[in-house]
């Protein structure tokens, strides 16, 4: 779809289907599952330390977006009167009357506004991936358990979907529900499932076929339980992998939105609106708007990031 | 309106321009040698036709590439076009346009059968034109029925008396009925032409027109250019020979392009005109622009309980302060509104409007006495839903209307930003409790406006209906000064307060200090490239 | 093989359908229409409007007389926004633009990015490899509407030297911006990409074993390694491609280059129903095309895969 997703591709750089598969077949050998692998992993990713700042500064983040507000001098939706009109002159950041980060350009508080705005951001980035991650990873091991014609079939339909402008269709549900942060979740948690449907329904295949399972189904288990007490335990490390990777691909897309005007109801606010009012007015002498939500938008990616890439070393020991 | 219409062409055009080719001097300023007019256009062009086009930017083209029968000067002050006057017949049903000789891009007559077509051709169903309405507000006759298919286009009430001679008879009389030939939907265009090409007429190359400028390059979403035309009767005193519009979407874009020197002429971001003026005295304008900024008061069947009481309306108009919207938020010398109609509408006289003197912590005290009688306070707070289209400039006033309300009347106002054709769809549905509008006059006389509130009109999303309202309205149509009964139709707004005036608009923008000739005393803005000349620096 | 593409692009067909029929329902779906404006139209205007442009049939009836002039005639309809223009006439003045510089900034952002990333795992875990992690993630995570006007400001209000939009099919001027801001972040993946991969195939046995024997560093990138390192970028590269031939909003809006980006956010505002419904299909029928010539790719280059 024409550029709508101008980071489209960022699916396919996180997700990298190979590393991802290798991964997957790691976590399903029988001798390494179990207790010793999560403990090994765990040893390798505290080593990892990009990994671990990484998740440093999200616990810093976290707790900036959940504490943050009591340090706020001022409510996220308050104008204070005094500055709106000279936002250049009196607006910048100032411990003296309280506006930490300064104001934005109707003179509200911008402290105050980019912990509500993280809030709402790493709320859409978490939700929208576990959307997309219970989706894909239901349907696909649905599909791999069953087999045959439905395998087939839910395939192919994944298949379709596959070429349809997803970005379209997120705007489309935000004209036509009118925007919600219900509905962004929904969006944006769409965009995404299908390929983990793909790689959970391989994986599931391969391990329909092992022994535990096969013994399973003589002792008859219904094929629900199965899967979920049997075969979605096994995927775990491929979905916390995939999880963590989406997040950062979650947030992107809804700065992406919220630049398109199509993003949270005022007096709510995100990273991405914050960033494009700061990036529309850069050049009038107020590059603290710009700065402020940039700075935190690009250090959680980057852990996201870091911790993401930790994560799949650590549980897919080949040496990298 | 203007009684003095008729003015010899010749006086009009030699008092414009005291132009001496050969000096290339005008009004005592060198010319510049590249005379090329450089602007910002905000979107791409929807439709270069006449009869199609319904854009504001893109009837700035259509008074370049066209002419029509009745032009604006500098001033906005109506002067001949394609005619060089009128006679109104004297039960004032009857005008008769006389042509001047003229010719189109391709060398043939301006006829008065072009002007028949064209205005046959937009109210024809088979247009399908967007404003056909604008005939039947000319209230030209038949118009209507022709666009409800009643009858044929040619039952429309216009007439080629000889090649030069066009006639126009209307329904009732309309004593701002000339004023309203300016417009772009009247403009004429050859019907060879359009029979030829169909659609394509338009594509550079293919069109044909009248105007001072042909389209010569039209490139979707990047410029449109127009070019001198030869054979318009006035190319003489044309002194642009080229002017170019440059799409820019954004505002900031537009504005770092201009003062990167590639336009000559864009939009100032709101809130950017201090600083602007302050570090560019003399490129920075603001200037009055004929649009009104409202909030509409939903008090018809769908709206909500509480707005039907006139003391909520009144305490919620009264506890905006207008002055915190223009002077803080928009910057750019906005007017603060208390009535509908622009308030520098030509013969437009003001009413007293009592809030509108009083100040702001009486206007609040007030709002919260009101408010309190209407039964609303602490232990009930009143809850209302503002709709506004997707907007940075919208969204900013939303921010601040819903401040004042909630500190003054802790009115407890949920924002709705809907993209621009939800927003349209609810409002025309009457499905909102409040609602942003703007309406901008369609020609320089404040009916234009308040015709608008009539429980006729077609544009009324209020609910308002009023008998007396309706009356002053109809009596104006024919009266010799309606001005008053404006005033009178406006003191009745200002008591039922089926809306909140917020601002009235000024054109805020950036010129570059060579180009001369920019209407800023129109308040319509219709400008013409014609009229503009650059002067060395 | 031959079976293999005969069968994908027969499967294309309904896939292309269903796009059709989803999208035209969701379009029609949304509220408000093409000609919902800020003065109601009277109801008989809006009659004859809609009669003009087949919108007073049913909708079942729109959709099979959409499919047919598709389909017969390769007619996509007129605009209904831009009325002196049909979708056939927007497409083939857009797509051209965004295809031009979607090309170019698709070679440059696949050449730096191998390179960056080559050079990034041939030097893992020094100061170089660090740098270029940091750089591409900064890449990536930088939203292009931040980047583009940043660019603007730099580089033709600052320096002059770049006009500040505008398009000129033989004018680089015009060009470096767009390019430079669209090949950013898909530069940054694939750096990422091609560093992982790279350095998973260094580690892999037989790389170890041609290094055990000595060989040049530079001779075994060249020979052994490359080859089976690019395989995931490849697959990155079918979508990465579509989506950058047919452009960015972000990018035509901020440099007015008259591309095809802008069109669809436009079209879906203004309920601009067939500019839509072309766009969805143009890009539709690029991402299956696209992604069978990646497959086609992969197997050619790694014989192992059979279809």
């Amino acid at each position: 779809m024409p550029g709508l997703t101008p980071k489209y591709g960022t699916k396919y750089m996180l997700i990298r289907k190979n590393s991802l598969q290798s991964l997957a077949d790691t976590m399903s050998e029988p001798e390494i599952r179990g207790r010793s692998l999560w403990a090994d992993a765990r040893k390798r990713f505290i080593h990892n330390k990009a990994a671990v700042a990484g998740l440093a500064v999200l616990i810093l983040v976290s707790v900036f977006a959940s504490f943050g507000g009591w340090l706020a001098q001022y409510p996220n939706d308050e104008i204070d009167f005094m500055v709106i009109g000279q936002v250049a002159e009196l607006g910048g950041p100032s411990f003296a009357n309280g506006h930490y980060f300064g104001t934005d350009d109707l003179g509200r508080d911008l402290f105050a506004r980019v912990v509500q705005g993280t809030q709402i951001s790493l709320m859409v980035g978490i939700v929208g991936a576990a959307i997309a991650v219970v989706a894909g990873t239901l349907y696909g091991a649905i599909a791999g358990y069953v087999g045959g014609q439905v395998d087939n079939v839910m395939m192919r339909i994944v298949d379709m979907l596959m070429a349809i402008p997803y970005m379209f269709v997120i705007i489309l549900l935000l004209v036509m529900f009118g925007r919600s942060i219900s509905m962004l979740f929904v969006g944006i948690g769409l965009l995404s499932w299908l390929d983990m449907s793909r790689i959970v329904r391989g994986q599931t295949l391969s391990l329909k076929n092992k022994e535990f399972i096969e013994a399973a189904q003589a002792t008859g288990v219904s094929s629900i339980n199965i899967i979920l007490r049997h075969i979605l335990p096994n995927l775990l490390g491929v979905v916390a992998v995939y999880a963590t990777l989406l997040v950062p691909l979650m947030i992107l897309t809804e700065s992406f939105i919220s630049f398109l005007g199509l993003g949270v109801q005022e007096p709510n606010t995100s990273w991405g609106a914050l960033i494009s009012e700061g990036a529309g007015t850069m050049q009038y002498g107020t590059l603290w708007q710009l700065a402020f939500p940039l700075f935190f938008f690009v250090i959680t990616l980057f852990s996201f990031f870091f911790i993401g890439d930790g994560l799949r070393d650590a549980l897919d020991p080949k040496d990298r | 309106m203007n009684s003095k219409l008729l003015l010899p062409i010749a006086l009009g055009a030699s008092l414009m321009f005291s132009i001496s080719v050969e000096a290339k001097m005008m009004n005592g300023e060198k010319l510049a040698k590249e005379q090329v007019f450089t602007y910002r256009l905000l979107d791409d062009i929807k439709s270069f036709d006449p009869q199609i086009n319904t854009a504001v930017q893109g009837a700035e083209l259509m008074r370049d590439l066209f002419e029509g029968l009745m032009n604006e000067d500098i001033k906005g002050k109506l002067i001949p076009g394609a005619a060089t006057g009128f006679t109104l017949s004297d039960d004032k049903l009857t005008y008769t346009f006389t042509l001047r000789d003229a010719k189109w891009s391709n060398g043939e007559a301006v006829t008065a059968k072009d002007f028949v077509y064209a205005w046959r051709r937009l109210v024809d169903p088979k247009t399908a034109s967007e404003y056909a309405w604008y005939m039947e507000l000319m209230g030209v006759k038949n118009a209507s029925k022709v666009v409800k298919g009643e009858v044929t286009p040619d039952q429309l009430g216009v007439r080629a008396v000889d090649d030069k001679t066009f006639e126009v008879t209307i329904d009732n009389a309309l004593p701002y009925f000339a004023s309203m030939t300016v417009h772009g939907s009247t403009f004429p265009v050859l019907q060879s032409v359009v029979e030829k090409h169909g659609t394509d007429w338009t594509k550079p190359g293919n069109m044909v027109g009248n105007g001072a400028y042909v389209l010569t390059d039209y490139r979707p979403g990047e410029k449109v250019v127009r070019e001198r035309n030869p054979l318009y009767w006035d190319n003489e005193n044309t002194i642009v020979d080229k002017t170019v519009a440059l799409i820019i979407n954004d505002d900031n874009q537009a504005l770092t392009r201009y003062l990167a020197g590639e336009v000559d002429k864009t939009e100032i971001p709101a809130g950017q005109y201090p600083r602007l003026l302050k570090q560019y005295p003399k490129q920075a304008y603001s200037y009055p622009r004929s649009c009104s900024y409202i909030y509409w008061f939903n008090i018809g069947e769908k709206g909500p309980k509480s707005l039907k009481d006139v003391r909520v309306r009144k305490a919620l108009s009264y506890a905006i302060n207008r002055e915190i919207i223009t002077d803080r938020i928009l910057q750019g010398g906005q007017y603060q509104s208390f009535n509908f109609a622009h308030q520098k509408t030509a013969g437009f006289q003001l009413p007293k409007i009592d809030y509108a003197g009083w100040t702001q912590k009486e206007r609040d005290a007030k709002a919260v006495a009101l408010l309190a009688e209407a039964g609303y306070g602490p232990d009930n707070p009143l809850s209302l839903t503002l709709n506004y289209n997707t907007s940075e400039t919208h969204k900013k006033i939303a921010i601040g209307v819903s401040q004042f309300w909630k500190k003054t009347l802790g009115v407890k106002l949920t924002l709705a930003n809907n993209e621009w054709k939800i927003h349209t769809t609810k409002q025309q549905n009457g499905d909102y409790e409040v609602s942003r509008y703007a309406w901008c006059g369609d020609y320089n006389e404040a009916s234009t406006y308040l015709d608008l509130l009539t429980s006729y009109s077609g544009h009324n999303v209020s609910g308002y209906s009023s008998k007396e309202y309706d009356r002053l309205m109809v009596e104006s149509k024919t009266m010799k000064n309606p001005n008053a009964n404006y005033a009178k139709a406006e003191a009745l707004l200002a008591e039922a307060m089926p809306f909140a005036p917020i601002y009235q608009y000024t054109g805020v923008i950036m010129l570059k200090t060579n180009l001369r000739g920019w209407p800023v005393d129109n308040l319509m803005q219709n400008w013409y490239s014609r009229a503009l000349y650059l002067v060395e620096e | 093989m031959l079976n293999f593409i005969i069968k994908r692009l027969f499967f294309a067909v309904p896939t292309i359908l269903v796009l059709i029929v989803f999208s035209f329902l969701l379009m029609h779906m949304a509220p408000g229409g093409p000609f919902t404006s800020e003065r109601a139209l009277p109801p008989e205007i809006l009659a004859n409007l809609e009669a003009k442009y087949g919108l007073d049939q049913p909708l079942h009836r729109q959709i099979l007389i959409y499919l047919k002039n598709v389909v017969l005639h390769f007619d996509f309809g007129p605009s209904f926004s831009y009325k002196d223009r049909t979708v056939n006439e927007i497409l083939s003045q857009g797509f051209p633009i965004t295809l031009t510089y979607g090309s170019i900034a698709f070679v440059f952002a696949v050449l730096s990015g191998v390179s960056l990333g080559v050079l990034a795992a041939i030097y893992h875990n020094s100061l170089l490899d660090y740098l270029a992690v940091g750089i591409t993630i900064g890449a990536q995570v930088l939203p292009n509407f931040v980047m583009a006007p940043i660019l603007v400001l730099i580089f033709t209000l600052f320096l002059g030297w770049l006009p500040g939009g505008g398009w000129e099919y033989d004018d680089p001027k015009y060009i470096i911006m767009p390019v430079v801001a669209l090949a950013t972040s898909f530069m940054a993946s694939i750096a990422r990409i091609t560093r992982s991969s790279m350095l998973e195939v260094m580690n892999a046995n037989h790389i170890r074993t041609t290094r055990a024997k000595g060989l040049p560093t530079r001779y075994i990138i060249l020979h052994h390694a490359l080859k089976p390192a690019l395989l995931p970028v490849l697959s990155y590269l079918g979508p990465t491609f579509v989506s950058m031939i047919t452009g960015s909003v972000v990018i035509d809006m901020f440099f007015s280059t008259g591309g095809m980006g802008l069109h669809f956010v436009n079209a879906a505002l203004n309920r601009d129903y067939s500019v839509m419904m072309g766009i969805t299909i143009l890009v539709g029928v690029l991402t299956i095309l696209f992604s069978l010539v990646v497959d086609i790719l992969y197997a050619w280059i790694d014989p192992k895969i059979r279809y």
